[in-house]
């Protein structure tokens, strides 16, 4: 009786978590939308029931013994304490069951590893805290930050409910697309700290490490969005990096392909004219609300020891040069550089927000054209 | 071999040194396992209120109480705190006290060095716990200290490295003592295979320590010289590489489990024979299984990385050792139930903690089979699940031993018997929080909430707010476990020197007085 209780919690636990599982809440792993993740479940679930029938038997002679051989119901100890054959048996037997695991988890090992013969390569880096995707073949590269609202509604003291963001922190502003039965090599690397790229439903997770490079593949058998998000601790703000897969038919997947072409020329027309302080300063109030305010904080006042304000920074209110060469390179331990992150316009707005936000009135400001051409000389 | 032992003829009985000064200057193997004891009761209330944090945080979703930082110290330190300060000096202090009394030596083989390991432990653990009240804050890049994240950690950093060695010198020191007092200090006729098994446990725990810890001090130093002295030892732009780092990390980090948990096997193997009134079944493959634990333990380290892109050959040979793992412990588990059966059984506290440990530590096995399977693991990895896991194993393992210990040998130290209505309270109370604690967890990870994170999406809302309430209930449970012990401390029902029915056939410590006197076997006990 006394021994029934982790046994009796755990199956109100377990019929709790049922009726939570009709209101989408998951109790256990996604089958996902991959051959890799079926393996991967028919495996663990395979595994789930060896460990039942050897909790029965294990768990049923133990309670069968708490119960029968107790004092207070006249039990007398036997005095016997051991037996070469019973232990030979139950040494022998778990080697047995292991095996049967270990056939099953080598194949699954093996075809988890083939990352041989894609059909296309995307370059996934990971950064502090957003992830960059870069479509080798296609000349497509990009960032994927969490999405403003989750942003906003994630702040200490925000007035809005998480319950009423859509997908809260799992959200971003550009998702990953990739095109539905295609090998997907991917290819993952980190620019600071190591991160691991994890989406449950493709069956892995593997972690991104600076200076290296590591692989994996998937081939998404239907069309969906399928969302996780970084796996590895990397700093602050670790549990704010979201990812999402957006997985289309192959013709949706060109013509989305060509968009984005079209929005890269786009780009680099915009880089190109003229702007007026006004629209350089709009459109860097929301780089800096998406890139710096993390750490800087969105009244840009930073956290003191850790991270420097920018309300009357000296690099902020000093030479404009400076300024830009540090948004640029980076500084400090914990600054990255923006260069690769950020374009032209990004990087030319938000330093002129920067310039002209905060009680910062200098007045000044860089274009677009300015800061491209000294990073094509600088390259 | 116990030649001093015997011909203590001019031995003169003399107490304790007056006053606070006492503590602080003490040889003695019984005042100095107290002295363990208390520092890891003080230590395991430190670390259970940076776990509350952790939970209050995680209560609901969305940022309430701490800043992402913030909480990433707390993950960090709380894990640091109750390994390094709770749970392997609770271990400590019942080597120091029962050791001696379980062989039949007058005290550890080597009194000053033992003074110095603890007096050592505890400026290592002020030094880390000092961090806490810098600017920039302490070590928040998990207990791992895996780079380079860690050395954006700035200050902290050389304080939690110093820490560490310091640490690592301690129980080095204390290792050496345990192996020199049961080599060597053993009365007349107590061979090898007559000692009880929690000496044994400590024994092959002591050279596990003395084994690994080295190489642990030997990577925080190398992150010490990364960050100051201008090396690349794991920073891939200087030729290193950050994941040799975790090589050696987890060549320390995965016998470290066992370190602390083959002592905690020692005490079930003690409290279960006693409550069941039999001998232990198949003390000799205990032994064996012991021994071949502690040597696995030390070729499976990279079942921690099965995700940083390892060649297949690599993730199949940890897969396959880290499976073989489950046969010895398995055959302790099996030999746990043999010992209950067609026993005598009584469920004092102690002998439920011991029970409830082999039910859920089996539990903790299961899903350690289940992570050791490598495709597996690329979806449990970092997740809630291994979570739950190791606090199933760890939790399970470093505190329901220690519990069932002090409520077993706590009547022996004091001369008092504790409150046995209150310490079944106590079990109850905490079997049912842990469950509720940690149970749900495992439904999150498989869902896919990552571990370390101070917010999550609104799916994973429900179980952490059973999870938080669970951590509740189980740390305000454990101010119970204070109360009880400081009450059989100050006075109670006189205990019998053999406590506990025919404990003397268990082990020498019951054929002493309770409380035992200040020195013990000062002549050595003839063993038959």
């Amino acid at each position: 009786m006394k021994k029934t209780k982790p046994l009796l919690t755990a199956l109100a636990m377990l019929v709790l978590g049922m009726s939570a599982a009709q209101a989408e809440y998951a109790l256990n792993l996604p089958t996902g939308v991959t051959q890799i993740s079926r393996e991967v479940y028919d495996l663990h679930m395979t595994v789930i029931w060896i460990c039942v029938g050897i909790g029965v038997v294990v768990f049923g002679a133990m309670f069968y013994s708490i119960y029968h051989h107790r004092k207070s119901r006249g039990a007398v100890a036997a005095q016997f304490h051991e037996s070469t054959k019973v232990e030979i048996v139950w040494t022998v037997i778990p080697f047995i069951i292991l095996i049967s695991m270990a056939i099953p988890a080598t194949k699954a090992m093996i075809d988890m590893d083939d990352t041989s013969n894609a059909d296309l390569s995307i370059k996934v880096t990971g950064y502090q805290w957003k992830w960059r995707y870069e479509y080798l073949d296609e000349g497509i590269d990009f960032m994927s930050n969490l999405d403003p609202l989750s942003n906003a509604a994630r702040q200490k003291g925000s007035t809005i409910k998480p319950e009423r963001v859509l997908h809260y922190l799992r959200n971003v502003d550009r998702p990953l697309v990739v095109p539905v039965n295609k090998k997907i090599r991917f290819l993952f690397t980190a620019a600071d700290v190591i991160h691991s790229w994890w989406v449950p439903e493709l069956g892995w997770k593997k972690d991104t490490i600076p200076g290296f490079i590591t692989e994996a593949w998937t081939k998404i058998e239907k069309p969906g969005v399928y969302r996780g998000q970084c796996a590895e601790l990397c700093g602050k703000d670790h549990g704010f990096m979201p990812i999402v897969v957006v997985a289309k038919t192959e013709e949706e997947y060109a013509q989305w392909v060509a968009e984005q072409k079209g929005e890269a020329a786009a780009k680099v027309e915009a880089a190109g004219k003229t702007w007026t302080q006004d629209d350089l300063i709009a459109t860097g109030e929301k780089v800096y609300n998406s890139n710096c305010a993390s750490c800087h904080q969105a009244n840009g006042e930073g956290v003191p020891g850790t991270f420097p304000a920018i309300a009357g920074s000296p690099v902020v209110t000093g030479p404009i040069e400076r300024h830009i060469e540090v948004v640029l390179k980076g500084g400090g331990s914990m600054m990255p550089p923006f260069a690769d992150t950020l374009d032209a316009v990004d990087l030319a707005a938000v330093i002129s927000f920067q310039r002209n936000a905060f009680g910062n009135n200098i007045g000044d400001a860089v274009q677009p054209s300015d800061i491209r051409s000294r990073l094509a000389s600088s390259r | 071999m116990t030649a001093a032992a015997t011909t203590h003829d001019e031995y003169h009985d003399h107490g304790p040194a007056k006053g606070f000064m006492r503590w602080i200057v003490t040889t003695n193997h019984k005042d100095i396992g107290t002295l363990y004891l208390v520092f890891a009761l003080v230590m395991f209330f430190v670390g259970g209120i940076m776990a509350m944090v952790i939970r209050m945080e995680l209560f609901e979703p969305g940022m309430q109480f701490v800043d992402p930082q913030f909480f990433n110290s707390m993950t960090t330190m709380h894990a640091l705190v109750m390994v390094f300060g709770a749970v392997m000096p609770a271990f400590a202090g019942l080597a120091n006290w029962m050791i001696p009394m379980m062989i039949g030596a007058p005290d550890m083989a080597l009194p000053r060095l033992n003074n110095m390991s603890f007096w050592v432990l505890v400026f290592a653990v002020l030094l880390l716990a000092s961090t806490l009240f810098m600017e920039g804050g302490a070590p928040a890049a998990g207990w791992t200290l895996y780079p380079p994240l860690v050395l954006q950690g700035g200050n902290n950093l050389p304080f939690a490295v110093f820490s560490v060695h310091l640490l690592g010198v301690s129980s080095i020191l204390a290792s050496i003592n345990i192996i020199v007092t049961i080599l060597n200090m053993r009365a007349p006729g107590m061979t090898m295979m007559k000692m009880p098994l929690f000496c044994w446990t400590w024994l092959i725990t002591a050279f596990l320590l003395i084994a690994v810890l080295p190489v642990f001090a030997a990577a925080v130093t190398m992150l010490l010289t990364d960050a100051h002295f201008g090396t690349s030892f794991f920073d891939a732009a200087g030729g290193g590489d950050p994941v040799l780092y975790q090589h050696l990390f987890w060549f320390f980090g995965h016998p470290e489990v066992y370190i602390i948990v083959l002592p905690a096997f020692g005490v079930v193997s003690t409290v279960i024979p006693t409550f069941s009134r039999k001998p232990l079944f198949g003390y000799s493959s205990m032994v064996y299984a012991t021994a071949s634990i502690a040597f696995l333990s030390m070729i499976v380290w990279a079942h921690h990385q099965f995700t940083v892109g390892m060649p297949l050959a690599g993730e199949l040979y940890f897969m396959y050792a880290t499976m073989l793992i489950a046969v010895p412990t398995g055959v302790k588990v099996l030999n746990w139930t043999a010992t209950m059966w067609k026993g005598s059984l009584t469920f004092e506290t102690p002998m439920l903690f011991a029970v409830a440990f082999v039910v859920l530590f089996t539990f903790g096995g299961f899903t350690g089979v289940m992570l050791s399977l490598a495709p597996a693991d690329f979806q449990y990895h970092d997740s809630y699940f291994v979570v739950a896991h190791f606090h199933y194993t760890l939790v399970v393992g470093g505190t329901f031993p220690v519990f069932a210990a002090v409520y077993y040998w706590l009547p022996k130290w004091t001369g008092h018997m504790y409150n046995e209505k209150l310490g079944q309270l106590h079990f109850w109370l905490t079997l049912f929080s842990f469950n509720l604690t940690f149970l749900v967890q495992h439904f999150l990870g498989l869902a896919g909430m990552p571990r370390r994170i101070p917010d999550y999406a609104i799916q994973f809302a429900d179980f952490n707010m059973i999870s938080s309430i669970g951590a509740f209930i189980l740390g305000a449970s454990q101010l119970l476990f204070l109360y009880i012990v400081v009450q059989t401390i100050r006075g109670g029902e006189k205990a019998t020197d053999e406590v506990w029915e025919d404990a003397a056939k268990h082990g020498l410590e019951w054929t002493l007085p309770s409380p035992p006197p200040y020195h013990t076997f000062a002549t050595a006990p003839e063993i038959k």
